[in-house]
């Protein structure tokens, strides 16, 4: 207990302390810092261009969660019903990518996208022959790239729930007259929301906060918080203003987190007895 | 009692799983409101049938008529069956109530319907007071009687139930086989029942079947399966048997020690032939008149006590196995018997079975 509790002072409550105390100071005019109160820096975050990147960014971040719960629940959906011995070796397809590194997952992508890249050559191959379309740097490929990387995170959170799963509540369901979209919406979806929502969450609070994908793969045109960040620390130099936009977006995925583990403690019953009947 | 007419019809039904053959050739009538059960040990294809009942598998070959329609390749939410799960299977998000109005929102009945009828079948099962609450509030036998007023209320032609009693313990079993009976006759709904303990088929029954490595071994009455059984294999696995090894003769089977055991042989065997003579506990006397056909001698080597009856272990050349003798409480006191004592047994040749071996 306590060599985590060091840990966790070290590396996680000091440097976040530093960062909310550096928020409350003003810019110094050559870009440095100068050592008086001020809430302005907190008032800024609401100025609208700001706010603006925030909810862009929401927004960006919400769709990437859509998607790759999607993707992922009917990923996770088909693992869970492959033959037993087979669902390890889906899972760990599934989850291989994951272990290269991140940026190069991403510049995989520009290899993709690019204007000659990969998917152009194969439609050309498919006998396509009009203008080269454009699909790096837009907003789409940042949506595709936060999908791609936190698509195995989804696809462990909806399996968790799936493979519990008593299979003899959906046929309970069916043999009552439900059809097969009647049972998975009124019996599966409902008991496996938990593993939805924490999937969900989970790419949710990544994506809002990532400034790589939007680098690389928005190039530069599409700015979140992440690299709205990156920018007052790096290239405006004003870190009371970038400190305070970073406070903005912890309190964000906070709430966001909390809310999530409260829904989680008052299902986590249910999901208990679902466990638990397929266990009887 | 008007003719029993025939409700679903197993017609050359099998079943197979790759190159293992599950169910092998079954054909069985059951009755309309008959409460039969599928009676074998673990892997004997009883659940596969269910399952082809319920419509969660399909038939290699053969058809399943029920009320003279193949319903073979009938989806389960579409024939008018329905399932008692042995892990009952209540959908732990629901209440009680949500549970056994289910069933009847898949059939878009209207609100006032769905709530008088779901009523009735907890008053019926007593389950009123659990109306609202949720599956894991519930103990076990609380559980079950969900799981039947779910099935129950939906007013199937056939109730199948997979083994009902397993998860209960002993006592409550005992309980709810009487239970059962009573809300079978209650409802009118025919009741197919799978189940590996003899004695609950024998209990409940009204006709059962024996089935053996996908295969029927013999379908009729709990009391003529008992009396008759079609096979050694049926007389050992229902109620318990003494058996009597050695070869077939005309009249009877010759042990290996030279006595001869008089009963009826079966036609199909053939003087010499490898045989058995079985005999029922109950139907073995102590200290039997001269005149009774089959007699041994024998010594005791346990006793044990049932309240209504004393079951003896008793010793003898005829066998390599202790015969099972089982005395009435007051035969026992008018002549009794102790560990150790040497005690004659004697049984009638119409109490013998032959078999082949």
């Amino acid at each position: 207990m306590a060599p985590a509790l060091v840990w966790l002072t070290a590396l996680m409550v000091v440097p976040c302390a530093l960062v909310l105390a550096l928020a409350f100071f003003r810019r110094g005019i050559y870009g440095g810092i100068e050592y008086t109160f001020t809430l302005e820096n907190f008032g800024l975050v609401f100025d609208p261009l700001y706010a603006g990147i925030f909810l862009n960014s929401a927004r960006i971040a919400g769709t990437a969660a859509l998607i790759a719960v999607v993707i992922g629940y009917a990923a996770a959906y088909a693992i869970a019903a492959a033959p037993r011995r087979l669902q390890p070796v889906f899972l760990f397809f599934a989850v291989l990518p994951f272990w290269s590194n991140y940026l190069i997952r991403t510049y995989a992508w520009i290899v993709l996208l690019n204007r000659e890249g990969l998917i152009t050559q194969l439609l050309r191959w498919f006998g396509y022959t009009g203008e080269q379309p454009s699909m790096l740097y837009t907003e789409g490929a940042v949506i595709a790239g936060l999908v791609y990387n936190y698509l195995p995170f989804v696809i462990l959170a909806c399996y968790a729930p799936l493979s519990r799963l008593n299979p003899e509540l959906a046929e309970a369901s069916r043999d009552l007259g439900a059809s097969a979209l009647t049972t998975f919406r009124r019996v599966i979806l409902p008991l496996t929301v938990p593993g939805i929502a924490a999937g969900a969450v989970f790419v949710f609070v990544l994506s809002i906060g990532n400034f790589v994908t939007p680098a690389l793969l928005g190039g530069g045109r599409f700015q979140m918080i992440g690299n709205l960040v990156y920018d007052q620390f790096l290239t405006a130099n004003d870190w009371p203003f970038g400190a305070a936009l970073a406070m903005a977006l912890i309190a964000i995925m906070l709430l966001v987190l909390m809310a999530q583990a409260l829904a989680a403690d008052r299902a986590s019953g249910r999901a208990a007895e679902a466990k638990g009947d397929a266990d009887g | 009692m008007s003719e029993p007419r025939t409700l679903l019809a197993i017609d050359h039904v099998s079943k197979n799983f790759g190159r293992v053959t599950a169910v092998d050739g079954i054909s069985l009538d059951i009755r309309e409101n008959e409460f039969f059960a599928l009676l074998g040990p673990s892997g004997c294809g009883k659940t596969t049938l269910l399952r082809m009942l319920a419509g969660f598998e399909t038939p290699s070959d053969g058809r399943i008529l029920l009320d003279g329609r193949d319903i073979a390749r009938t989806p389960p939410n579409k024939r008018p069956v329905n399932l008692m799960f042995q892990s009952y299977a209540l959908f732990p998000h629901m209440s009680v109530r949500a549970n056994v109005s289910y069933g009847l929102e898949m059939e878009r009945l209207p609100a006032s319907e769905i709530r008088s009828r779901v009523d009735a079948i907890l008053a019926t099962t007593e389950l009123v007071a659990f109306a609202d609450r949720k599956p894991e509030q519930l103990s076990g036998g609380q559980k079950q009687r969900v799981a039947l007023a779910r099935a129950l209320v939906k007013r199937p032609r056939l109730l199948l139930l997979d083994e009902p009693l397993g998860a209960l313990d002993k006592k409550l079993r005992g309980a709810m086989q009487l239970e059962l009976k009573r809300l079978q006759h209650e409802v009118g709904i025919t009741f197919v029942i799978v189940t590996h303990d003899q004695e609950e088929s024998l209990v409940m029954a009204d006709r059962m079947a024996v089935l053996r490595d996908g295969k029927l071994l013999q379908c009729d009455t709990p009391h003529t399966i008992y009396e008759h059984p079609a096979d050694r294999f049926v007389a050992d696995f229902i109620g318990v048997m003494n058996f009597v090894p050695g070869k077939a003769a005309t009249d009877g089977v010759m042990a290996g020690n030279g006595t001869r055991i008089a009963g009826k042989v079966p036609a199909s065997l053939s003087p010499g032939a490898s045989a058995v003579a079985s005999v029922r506990p109950e139907r073995i006397r102590l200290f039997p008149s001269d005149e009774t056909a089959n007699r041994t001698t024998g010594t005791v080597e346990a006793l044990a006590y049932h309240g209504l009856d004393l079951q003896l272990h008793v010793r003898s050349a005829l066998s390599p196995k202790p015969f099972l003798v089982r005395v009435t409480a007051d035969a026992a006191d008018r002549r009794p018997v102790s560990s150790g004592d040497q005690v004659e047994l004697g049984w009638d040749a119409a109490d013998v079975r032959i078999f082949a071996e």
